[in-house]
């Protein structure tokens, strides 16, 4: 690259409207994020017209904070990329309309970024991706296992079949009555705890990389309902950390066997509940001990945020995969290669 | 002085664009595809045919609702957007008073209709000379007709959405309901333009607080205000 690239990321799939512009696909030059979780709190998840409204409000601002932070115009841009999918329908039209607007007044490439390929990227932001590469995807609505044998190449090795993990977060956060969003929480309170209620792994058939966490959660409430019924004190650090550590070994166990069975130079993690320490701490002394290169992007860039989305964005512009005025949201978007 | 107009408040699209008091390009649809498919290729299209840039444009209207919360929310979206990045003022009309401004030749009260389901629509009561004589709101139809029960004027329905409704207007008004012929039931941008030039310009900063007029809080939050209630709990 001979000049310097810089692109506007914009990402508005869930409750967060965010932008932010990254310089040559690796460094932030600004990030901003207007978080809606207060608002959905106490209705306990996210209310898909609620987050749209927000989105409206905010979305405009946001971009021009991103701008001003960089001390950029929008004319010294090359691109401006988008989530385009998947996500909540409604949400991600306002990211992708004021992406439009704003590329199609300032004369700009755009670039239509599939979510999950915007979380791989935060890598980038970290350290460059080697290939072949395994991706483990964590999130509230994701839970997969990639393979990358270059960029924009994904082929998807594993998934879950019923929930995923940040869901099954979720549902368990909700039987030990802890406030939405109840990841945190959950990771919060396994620390704490001194006892480890022993719960299943799922592993599925022998050689499978699938997840299934339903199975789990069903056994985390039928454990408070038997103790309920026995009159017994339940400890919820004690439950919080038996399912976190069911989770977290299945997690890391079936990243490190697609480790090994690909041969890859890097292992990546990626999605909002790769924020969460106790998987973070599993993965880090396990690639660690079998020598294989691990990156995990800072807290900020696991969660939702548009410079990973700008990250992403950067390659496809380079690879020339670029959008029309006529984008729609794409809520049940694939990962497709580029 | 050049106006760039969007309408995409209920199905039909419309986008405009007039200068001074010549109407240059007009495209108004009612064919089904998402407004995110359609909206910017229209603007793009019809700034095309004018031959102008974006940057040629001085001032963006937008129907600000009421209507589908989805498809008032990508017009008021692009048009923010354009508005704050272009640095030129954005003025919002209600969807209604662009609607009703197709009937303001008809010698009597215009009623701009939108089906919001269940028996309700978004309407209002305006005069030809654009004065709101019953507002914008969301009404129980039955409680809309029994307000203009009283009006002695003869009354003509507009909008795409006046068929579902039709039988149980004639039922209440008779003689004095008069039915829009179809080419006057899609709102136009040229109209909503017309109706932005008459209201106060907002200064560029004011653009970024634009938000849509839905008319109605969300079914969450009505459902959690009920909740409360009933809980005994006065909410914040
Ligand atoms: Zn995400």
């Amino acid at each position: 690259m001979s000049k310097d690239q810089l692109i506007l990321g914009i990402e508005t799939s869930c409750d967060e409207t965010a932008a932010s512009i990254v310089r040559n696909g690796t460094e932030i030059i600004s990030n901003v994020v207007s978080s809606q979780i207060e608002s959905h709190k106490r209705f306990g998840g996210v209310v898909p017209e609620i987050a749209s409204r927000h989105h409206v409000e905010q979305v405009t601002i946001v971009i021009e904070e991103a701008l001003k932070q960089a001390n950029l115009q929008p004319a010294d841009l090359d691109a401006v990329a988008v989530t385009e999918g998947p996500g909540l329908v409604g949400a991600l039209l306002i990211g992708i309309n004021a992406a439009k607007a704003f590329a199609f007044a300032n004369e700009l490439p755009l670039v239509g970024v599939h979510h999950i390929a915007g979380h791989i990227y935060a890598n980038q932001l970290v350290e460059p991706m080697q290939f072949p590469l395994v991706a483990l995807v964590v999130s509230g609505g994701h839970t997969e296992i990639v393979l990358m044998r270059d960029h924009g190449s994904f082929e998807l090795i594993g998934e879950t079949r019923d929930d995923a993990a940040g869901e099954a977060y979720d549902k368990v956060a909700r039987v030990l009555k802890l406030p939405y969003p109840g990841g945190p929480h959950i990771d919060k309170l396994a620390h704490e705890a001194e006892e480890v209620i022993a719960f299943p792994r799922v592993w599925l058939e022998e050689g499978s990389y699938d997840f299934s966490f339903s199975g789990l959660k069903s056994s985390v409430i039928n454990y408070m309902h038997n103790a309920e019924q026995r009159g017994e004190v339940i400890k919820p650090e004690a439950v919080a950390a038996g399912f976190q550590a069911s989770v977290v070994e299945v997690l890391t166990a079936k990243t490190l066997r697609a480790a090994k069975e690909f041969n890859v130079k890097h292992v990546i993690a990626a999605g909002g509940v790769s924020a969460n320490k106790g998987l973070r701490a599993a993965l880090e002394s396990t690639f660690e001990r079998e020598g294989i290169p691990f990156t995990v992007p800072p807290l900020f860039l696991c969660t939702d945020n548009a410079a990973m989305i700008a990250a992403a964005g950067s390659v496809m512009f380079e690879k020339g995969i670029l959008s029309t005025m006529s984008m729609n949201g794409k809520p049940g978007m694939p990962l497709f290669n580029w | 002085m050049i106006w760039l107009g969007i309408d995409t408040s209920n199905m039909p699209l419309s986008v405009a664009v007039v200068k001074d008091d010549t109407l240059l390009v007009e495209w108004t649809s009612s064919v089904k595809i998402t407004h995110s498919v359609g909206a910017m290729p229209a603007v793009e299209e019809a700034l095309k045919q004018a031959n102008l840039k974006p940057t040629d444009l001085d001032a963006i209207a937008v129907s600000e609702g009421p209507g589908s919360y989805t498809g008032v929310r990508i017009g008021v979206t692009i048009a923010k957007t354009l508005a704050w990045t272009l640095n030129i003022p954005l003025v919002g009309v209600s969807s209604l008073e662009t609607l009703a401004g197709n009937g303001y030749l008809f010698n009597g009260l215009i009623c701009p209709i939108m089906d919001a389901r269940r028996q309700n629509v978004f309407s209002a009561v305006y005069t030809n000379t654009g004065e709101p004589k019953l507002g914008d709101g969301h009404y129980s139809l039955e409680d809309l007709l029994a307000k203009m029960t009283d009006m002695e004027e003869k009354i003509i329905f507009i909008g795409h959405d006046v068929a579902i409704h039709w039988d149980a207007i004639q039922l209440a008004l008779g003689e004095r309901a008069v039915r829009a012929p179809y080419y006057l039931d899609l709102p136009r941008a040229s109209v909503l333009i017309a109706q932005a030039k008459m209201k106060d310009m907002p200064s560029n900063e004011a653009t970024h607080h634009f938000v849509p007029d839905y008319k109605r809080i969300t079914e969450a939050e009505a459902n959690w205000r009920a909740d409360q209630k009933k809980a005994g709990n006065s909410h914040e």
